[in-house]
């Protein structure tokens, strides 16, 4: 198939792991931020083709494991009440609340739809005016510039009947929590390819020249990840720190100014709990006070975040690179994709998710 | 005056244009419909016994018997329908146990408001394939539920064959150096049901992969080759039917992704939808497990016949780690197959 086949092919990839190895003369640490570019490289097995003295660590890219714990209860609580329609992604349903889950929910008989756009969620909207449709709103910068034009479109067509329960977190705030950690080992990104299709890369030169880090922009075939880390490694082994843009056929360096455009209209920037990480200031989106009227908190309350309880998972460590899904004593064992004790277990860009489905409980 | 009294009245009996509860009654509707749709579709000498069972002879050897009950939503789709699959699903598991399909039963369940035509068209294709495989639908049941309480239709099959050899076929009899041969691309089925389900509209030819499996299977017996295993892949796809192999004959499996065909508008999909078409659900393929002195002569075999005309090899059995699946990767990384947690699609088939 066009634009996949070439980007999966064998001999490159052989040819890309063997200048990784030939340049690398010691040990780095390399946080591949995006958990779509997790899976990649447990599903390719791209980290057992480098040389050992690169690590690949996980990050914090996956939007299902950070949202709040909150703002899933605050969820079941509105899909709960009767006329109420709550629309949200796959992933998001099976993540599991303080008592139960979005699917659960609906086998009790919840009108939760599973789509693929906040635009599907617009549509039911539409036809239904009488109900009240809720779209769970979470994501990074790359799912922010839909859900601002669905609620865009929403005001154009005085939808009354449609609001967000928004959840909307930004990369560049959590890349600098994990360089700023005191015993932060990571010492080059690969930065979320998708991500910066939105936002561009100049956000990214501050990060770079303040932390000293080269940061790749990567995308999320097995040799776009090769070439982001070989990229990674030149620079390490340079002694250099600049941001390189690996994704070309993708990303520009301003973004889509378009989708910032419509971003910007919509949402303010915001202090954000991320599950397992904390509070971060300046980390979130919010809708602008112009926009409450499709603002789920204000039509059901507010979600209310509290001290996170305390748990076997360990996701918070995984999430920041600390620490590897199969080092979980719970992992496999006490906790599963059916039975997960965290989101990282449930999402198809959770790390846990990746080592379970593409390893098995067997160490790699 | 409502579709179910004129029929009373009227001396022709046309059944009314919706399935009322009557149909399901065991009176006059149910008998019109019996005689209007059902035994049209599927006239043979067993059914037209007019008895409450088919009485029938087994030819000598084994005796394989099963049921399967079909729930796919939407009821026609592009390359089959709710009708098709009842009758080649539950004939697909006799085949995959080496037995060559005799006779099968359907059972209806019916939803108040179903189209009669649309029922008609579905009644049509099982008789049709049935025909085609050479198999009588020898007995049956009609209930109807209230409207909300099912889905326009649901079908039980159940179906016996018979084991014309002496082979042991099943995962027991798999050894270490045999191969694993797939008898074509895989993912169809699921990946036209979730395009239809999804309203994709996509600018393709995907069609369900729906068909019988027994005269390729048939082929491989008549030519006396030794058949270790036999399995047909539908829901969970190939990577379930792997696992599941490697899991009950308490071997490995390495197989190599390079080598698993899966048709463009299948890979454009799954990459649209975030899937993994070794986990798409088909309904036209199997994988056949035999030593690997015999694969090649096997996979001409397999060629040879229309459904399995893209056979290939794509892997092998080992003695060790007992029950794993592996996988070569696209770049020659490796991983492990496991079943899917929870359910991809639901009412597939």
């Amino acid at each position: 198939m066009k634009f996949v086949d070439e980007y999966r092919d064998a001999d490159l990839a052989r040819r890309l792991t063997g200048r990784i190895a030939r340049i690398t003369t010691r040990p780095w640490t390399i946080m591949e931020v995006c958990g779509g570019q997790t899976h990649a490289i447990v599903r390719f097995g791209i980290d057992r083709l480098l040389p050992e003295a690169i690590e690949l660590v996980h990050g914090p890219g996956c939007p299902v494991c950070v949202t709040p714990i909150e703002v899933i209860d605050r969820a079941i609580d509105i899909a709960s009440s009767s006329g109420v329609t709550v629309c949200t992604f796959g992933d998001m349903a099976r993540v599991p609340g303080t008592e139960t889950d979005l699917l659960s929910c609906k086998a009790m008989g919840a009108d939760v739809q599973i789509v693929y756009s906040p635009l599907d969620a617009l549509e039911i909207a539409r036809a239904d005016p009488e109900r009240e449709v809720v779209f769970l709103a979470v994501g990074f910068e790359t799912t922010a510039p839909a859900n601002a034009v669905a609620v865009l479109q929403a005001r154009r067509e005085k939808l009354a009947n449609f609001s967000l329960l928004v959840s909307h977190v930004l990369v560049p705030p959590a890349m600098e929590t994990i360089l700023s950690a005191p015993d932060n080992r990571v010492q080059g990104f690969l930065a979320a390819g998708h991500v910066c299709t939105v936002t561009g890369y100049e956000a990214y030169d501050a990060i770079a020249s303040r932390h000293r880090v080269p940061i790749v922009v990567t995308g999320f075939e097995p040799i776009d990840i090769l070439q982001g880390i070989a990229m990674c490694v030149e620079q390490l082994e340079a002694g250099r720190h600049e941001v390189a843009n690996q994704y070309r056929r993708a990303v520009q360096r301003e973004g889509n100014r378009a989708a910032q455009a419509a971003v910007e209209e919509v949402f303010a920037v915001s202090d954000r709990r991320w599950r397992g990480i904390g509070d971060l200031p300046d980390s979130g989106l919010v809708l602008r006070s112009g926009f409450s009227d499709y603002d789920a908190e204000k039509r059901f309350g507010p979600v209310v975040c509290a001290e996170e309880a305390s748990s076997p998972c360990i996701a918070g460590q995984i999430l920041r690179g600390r620490a590897k899904p199969d080092a979980c004593a719970a992992f496999g064992t006490g906790c599963t994709p059916e039975s997960p004790l965290g989101a990282p277990m449930v999402s198809s860009e959770g790390a846990c998710a990746a080592y379970l489905r593409y390893r098995g409980t067997a160490t790699p | 005056m409502s579709d179910a009294r004129r029929l009373l009245d009227c001396p022709v009996r046309m059944p009314p244009k919706r399935i009322v509860l009557a149909h399901g009654g065991g009176g006059s509707l149910t008998h019109a419909l019996l005689e209007s749709i059902f035994r049209p579709a599927f006239a043979n000498p067993l059914l037209d016994q007019h008895h409450d069972g088919a009485v029938f002879e087994l030819p000598p050897g084994r005796v394989a018997f099963t049921t399967d009950s079909y729930v796919v939503r939407p009821l026609e789709f592009p390359g089959g329908d709710i009708g098709r699959l009842a009758v080649c699903g539950t004939a697909n598991d006799l085949a995959v146990c080496g037995a060559r399909p005799l006779h099968l039963s359907a059972g209806f369940i019916l939803e108040e408001g179903l189209d009669t035509a649309l029922l008609a068209r579905v009644a049509d294709s099982m008789g049709q394939a049935a025909d085609a495989l050479g198999v009588g639908i020898v007995t049956g049941d009609t209930k109807v539920v209230d409207r909300g309480a099912g889905d326009g239709v649901f079908i039980n099959t159940a179906g016996v064959g018979v084991l014309e050899h002496e082979l042991e076929i099943g995962p027991r009899a798999v050894r270490p150096g045999d191969c694993v041969l797939l008898s074509g691309d895989v993912g169809r089925h699921g990946a036209t049901i979730m395009a239809m389900r999804e309203s994709l509209h996509l600018d393709s030819d995907l069609r369900s992969d729906c068909a019988s499996l027994w005269p390729p299977i048939a082929a491989l017996l008549d030519a006396g080759l030794p058949v270790h295993c036999l399995r047909d892949l539908t829901r969970g796809g190939l990577a379930t039917g792997l696992v599941e192999l490697a899991r009950d004959a308490q071997l490995a499996v390495v197989a190599d992704e390079r080598t698993i065909p899966v048709s463009e508008p299948v890979r454009g999909l799954c990459e649209l939808l975030g899937l993994d078409p070794l986990y798409v659900a088909n309904e036209g393929r199997f994988l056949c497990i035999l030593p690997e002195a015999h694969a090649d002569e096997a996979l001409a075999i397999l060629r040879g016949s229309e459904v399995a005309a893209g056979a290939v090899r794509i892997g092998e059995v080992t003695p060790k780690p007992a029950g794993r699946t592996s996988l070569v990767s696209a770049i020659g990384g490796e991983r492990i197959l496991h079943l899917q947690s929870g359910e991809q699609l639901p009412r597939i088939c």
